[in-house]
């Protein structure tokens, strides 16, 4: 089949827009860290794109119907990581998120388990034969999931906990979920919901109600969605000139999570909505490629990773605009971070994987 | 080929890019709710943020003596602060903190951990007033310690050892009770406003008007680059006081650690020169920030130093009050002629009332009375005038009432008639209570101040001036509508008895009189002595003349004896005998004579020669037919001047 693959089918204008949204990001970290402990954070992120781009055509070139046969082998190992985690792994801010690696190298799992989620759900949805989902692969399928969720859960992290959910029903809904399977789930969750708050540790409860308040307590836990707002409203329709919330460091971590409140202080409401259309047209042409995939496992893997990555956007950008509670979520591609920027890559060289593999027939 | 051949449905892959779409959208919504609709809003917000109103502190207005010399000043005074940046660990750099600034390190961490739990934008107020030297160290680790910052306010700078202190007062800052009250609507929470004295009289002169800098700020609260904008403050004015250092001074070292209270006035103008009360306190442990061990220690003194005795005592004035009974009964022409045979006692209303001198002092007419204080004399004058019109002359000299001087909450006192018993007591005045008011005893209490200002208006012939410590020159309008810097009212008192009474005054420090210990060759001193028990109202009408309580001594004096250029009142408490008072009094006047004598004036221009005696002139004004004061008469008075003058001074002690 090899001979059927070429970089002639390669994806450039989806790797195109994906770098210019790298390019806005770095500059953006660049003008956010300058005069702090965190300045020279641009050159790192360099390098992790660069990573990024060199995991991604690697990630290409291997065939995914290869990487679908071995995804069990996969699953195990990423079950088994998440373990190693909670019992070994280094305890940093009141979480087990870290194993340390000979070398010192710090290794977080729970980001290379998404991509092996979206592998596992693609070939159980690929494998399934009846038109309509039965509720014991209902079950099942919510299971390849739910098992990780709740080992990262138990860390605790629930930001990331939360990013497995959306394969999970990007899988069912294509997959063929019956309304009346989705609205007893949404029952069941609405039932779950005060038990849950019950179990969420007091910093993330703080969050919640800062996010319901942000006035409530402007300098505590209300203060980074207020700074967050103060940012993005003060830049108005083309940008503030002074950028005076992100240079006087009144916005928090504005090089990682809050990275889309410093550029749209920056760069105005004109310059926000392009970052949306790009993102925008990354996903729209993400879906493109899911519906010319060669086969059904394909679509569901390029869906998967679309799930993930508005999942993402939604997130983030909703909490910097005061939509959703502050959760650490970073925004992909734009925020700092090697292990954020390292999984969009190999994501997208999933999807170039199978899309360089589309007329093979 | 993997899994089955189907592939899934096109129309939920539809949905999926019209749900990603509406994701965005409602995404798009928030930023045009944000960044449009309500962009001036945040825009403020952001402003508010970074943009920071800074006080400039205005200093105090100083406050100098009758000759511009310097009494309360302000000093420049650093704090060292420690803001909490988050990115430093305030507890490894402590110990280096500590020694730059010369602090005990585990006070140092002590002060981190107690405000572990306040807002991290409060910067921790580290060591107030600290050294040049342990500014520069904070300079010099801008880079190593950013988390030490300064701030700088200016202070009062009191005289030493609470020179002055009670008619000084001190600062602090404004109480919420003192924001409430109308007159100090304009002041902020954290203005330093004066408390006492004329700090707190003349608060409006004193105080500056704050002005602001704008700055930007970043999170941390640290300014940033050049401020934005910049309104100066108006430092306070300066307030010129009619007290003389040099007599204050001289005052000051008359009681030394005595109690009591020391007034100097000129009784022209009612100009205080010097006021004294002791024991004081020291201004100074106000300026900074006074622990609340000091304060409860100083509150709590059964001594009361921040009591003003000199404004604030009411004591009875014993035998001083004769002086204000010579003139009641001359002006209504009863102790012309009253001729007393004292056998050391008298008996009135069945009994008997004793005189300080046992064996008696045999005829005693008015003048005897005055300088021998003969008590039995002042028995029957009482006797004879009534408590009623003992009442009214005491009233008219200014006695039971508040002199209005310029300094806050000054006491009335009592002068008793039969409408105030009645009043008070729902009691009938029985005559009885009559004769020992005749001594100054019973219910007469009376402040320093007022005897001062009584007496000063007898030896000026009538005089009643208003005692004040400001120059009302060069006062805003305002003050002087509230306080009658200038007001005189004039007593009538018959020029004769007048003259009479001064005469004998004068003789009161010569060997006939009561104090000639207290008597200063070459200066022609009139006053009177006085001795009255300590106990308070209440107390006093329960133990009625009780001998076994100590006394209290008085002595009012001045020079010269008629249309005198200054009165001196003293109290020395538990001073037993008026002799004594006189004595600091006349050291007072003492060091007043000799500062007027060494002036190159015209009047008094001494020639010293070499046995280091001086001839000088003298002038003085004796009434005649015409009124008090027409005949102007010329002597010579051979005086001794000091052999060591002490040194005119240039500021008050500590201010130089």
């Amino acid at each position: 089949m090899a001979r059927y693959v070429s970089f002639k089918d390669f994806d450039w204008a989806l790797v195109g827009f994906v770098l210019v949204i790298c390019t806005l990001g770095v500059f953006e970290i660049r003008s956010a860290t300058e005069h702090t402990k965190f300045a020279g954070a641009h050159i790192k992120q360099i390098y992790w794109i660069l990573g990024g781009l060199v995991g991604m055509l690697i990630m290409s070139l291997l065939n995914y119907h290869m990487l679908l046969e071995r995804v069990h082998w996969m699953y195990i190992g990423a079950v088994a990581s998440l373990m190693v985690v909670l019992i070994f792994g280094q305890k940093y801010l009141g979480a087990r998120r870290w194993v340390k690696l000979p070398g010192g190298i710090h290794f977080q799992p729970s980001e290379w388990v998404k991509l092996i989620l979206i592998l596992a759900v693609a070939k159980y949805f690929a494998e399934l034969h009846q038109r309509h989902l039965s509720w014991s692969d209902f079950v099942k399928a919510g299971a390849i999931v739910g098992v990780p969720m709740l080992m990262v859960l138990a860390q605790p992290d629930l930001g990331t906990a939360l990013t497995y959910l959306p394969i999970a029903v990007m899988g069912l809904f294509l997959g063929g979920l019956h309304w009346k399977q989705a609205a007893v789930v949404l029952l069941l969750a609405g039932l779950a919901m005060p038990l849950a708050w019950h179990h969420l540790k007091p910093y993330q409860k703080d969050r919640l109600v800062s996010f319901m308040e942000p006035d409530a307590d402007a300098k505590g836990s209300g203060y980074q969605v207020k700074q967050s707002l103060i940012a993005v409203g003060s830049g108005g329709l083309f940008g503030s000139s002074e950028e005076s919330q992100t240079r006087l460091a009144f916005l928090p971590v504005p090089q990682t999570d809050f990275i889309f409140a410093a550029f749209s202080e920056g760069h105005g409401f004109v310059g926000a909505m392009g970052v949306l259309l790009l993102y925008f047209i990354v996903l729209m042409r993400l879906t493109q490629n899911a519906q010319t995939a060669p086969d059904r496992a394909g679509t569901f893997l390029v869906m998967g990773v679309v799930a993930v990555l508005t999942f993402h956007i939604l997130v983030n950008v909703g909490m910097v605009l005061g939509f959703m509670p502050v959760t650490g979520i970073p925004l992909p591609l734009m925020s700092y971070g090697g292990s954020s920027v390292l999984f969009m890559f190999l994501a997208l060289g999933m999807v170039m994987n199978v899309r360089m593999r589309r007329f093979v027939n | 080929m993997f899994g089955r051949d189907e592939k899934p449905s096109q129309i939920r892959l539809t949905v999926v890019q019209y749900l990603i779409l509406a994701v965005f959208l409602v995404l798009a919504y928030g930023l045009w709710r944000l960044q449009v609709s309500q962009s001036d809003y945040y825009s403020a917000a952001a402003e508010q943020n970074r943009i920071r109103n800074v006080p400039i502190l205005a200093p105090r207005g100083r406050i100098v003596d009758r000759n511009g010399r310097i009494i309360v000043d302000n000093y420049r005074s650093v704090t060292a602060l420690l803001m909490r940046d988050s990115s430093r660990d305030l507890m490894t750099d402590s110990d280096e903190i500590a020694s730059g600034l010369h602090m005990d390190p585990k006070e140092v961490k002590e002060k981190i951990r107690r405000f572990a739990f306040t807002p991290q934008y409060q910067p921790i107020y580290l060591k107030e007033d600290i050294t040049p030297d342990e500014e520069a160290f904070i300079e010099a680790h801008k880079l190593e310690l950013p988390e030490l910052d300064t701030i700088m306010a200016y202070r009062r700078l009191y005289p030493l050892k609470g020179f002055m202190a009670h008619v000084i007062g001190y600062v602090g800052e404004v109480s919420e009770d003192m924001l409430n009250q109308p007159q100090f609507e304009l002041y902020n929470p954290g203005d330093v406003v004066g408390k006492s004295g004329v700090e707190l009289e003349y608060n409006g002169i004193l105080m500056g008007k704050n002005g602001s800098r704008q700055v930007l700020v970043d999170s941390h609260g640290r300014e940033v680059g050049k401020p934005l904008e910049e309104k100066a403050a108006e430092p306070g004015k300066q307030l010129k006081l009619t007290v003389d250092v040099d007599l204050q001074i001289a005052a000051e070292e008359a009681l030394a650690d005595k109690n009591g209270a020391v007034v100097a006035m000129d009784p022209h103008t009612g100009e205080i020169l010097a006021m004294v009360s002791r024991p004081t306190f020291d201004p100074n442990a106000f300026a900074v920030r006074i622990s609340s061990k000091e304060w409860s220690k100083l509150v709590n003194d059964p001594d009361k130093p921040l009591l003003n005795r000199a404004i604030q005592a009411q004591l009875a004035p014993g035998s001083t009050f004769k002086i204000i009974m010579s003139v009641a009964g001359w002006q209504e022409g009863v102790a012309q002629d009253l001729n007393v045979q004292c056998n050391g006692g008298a008996e009135f209303y069945g009994r008997r009332f004793g005189c300080w001198v046992k064996g008696g002092h045999g005829p005693v007419d008015l003048t005897k009375a005055i300088y021998q204080s003969c008590d039995v004399f002042f028995y029957n004058l009482a006797n004879k005038l009534g408590i009623n019109r003992i009442a009214q002359y005491a009233t008219s000299f200014g006695l039971g009432q508040r002199t209005g001087i310029d300094l806050p909450q000054e006491v009335s006192g009592v002068i008793p008639s039969e409408e105030w018993k009645l009043r008070n007591f729902r009691q009938k005045w029985f005559a009885g209570e009559t004769i020992s008011v005749g001594i100054g005893q019973g219910a007469v209490a009376v402040s320093p101040i007022q005897l001062t200002r009584a007496i000063a208006a007898i030896s000026m012939d009538g005089r009643l001036v208003t005692p004040h410590v400001a120059d009302p020159a060069g006062l805003p309008s305002n003050y002087l509508e509230v306080n009658h810097y200038t007001e005189v009212k004039n007593v009538p008192v018959d020029m004769n008895g007048w003259n009479l009474i001064t005469d004998a005054m004068s003789r009161v420090l010569l060997p006939e009189g009561t104090a000639p210990s207290a008597h200063i060759p070459g200066i022609d001193i009139a006053g009177k002595t006085g001795s009255a028990q300590v106990v308070s109202l209440a107390t006093r009408a329960k133990h009625q003349n009780n001998e076994d309580l100590a006394q209290n001594g008085w002595f009012v004096g001045f020079t010269p004896r008629r249309n005198p250029d200054i009165v001196v009142g003293v109290l020395f408490q538990g001073g037993e005998h008026g002799k004594l008072a006189a004595r600091l009094a006349t050291e007072v006047i003492k060091s007043y004579v000799d500062k007027q004598r060494r002036q190159p004036t015209g009047l008094a221009n001494g020639k010293p020669s070499t046995d280091g005696n001086a001839e000088i002139g003298a002038l003085w004004t004796s009434p005649n037919e015409r009124g008090p004061g027409e005949t102007l008469e010329v002597g010579h008075l051979a005086v001794a001047l000091p052999k060591k003058p002490r040194p005119v001074a240039t500021s008050a002690p500590g201010l130089e």
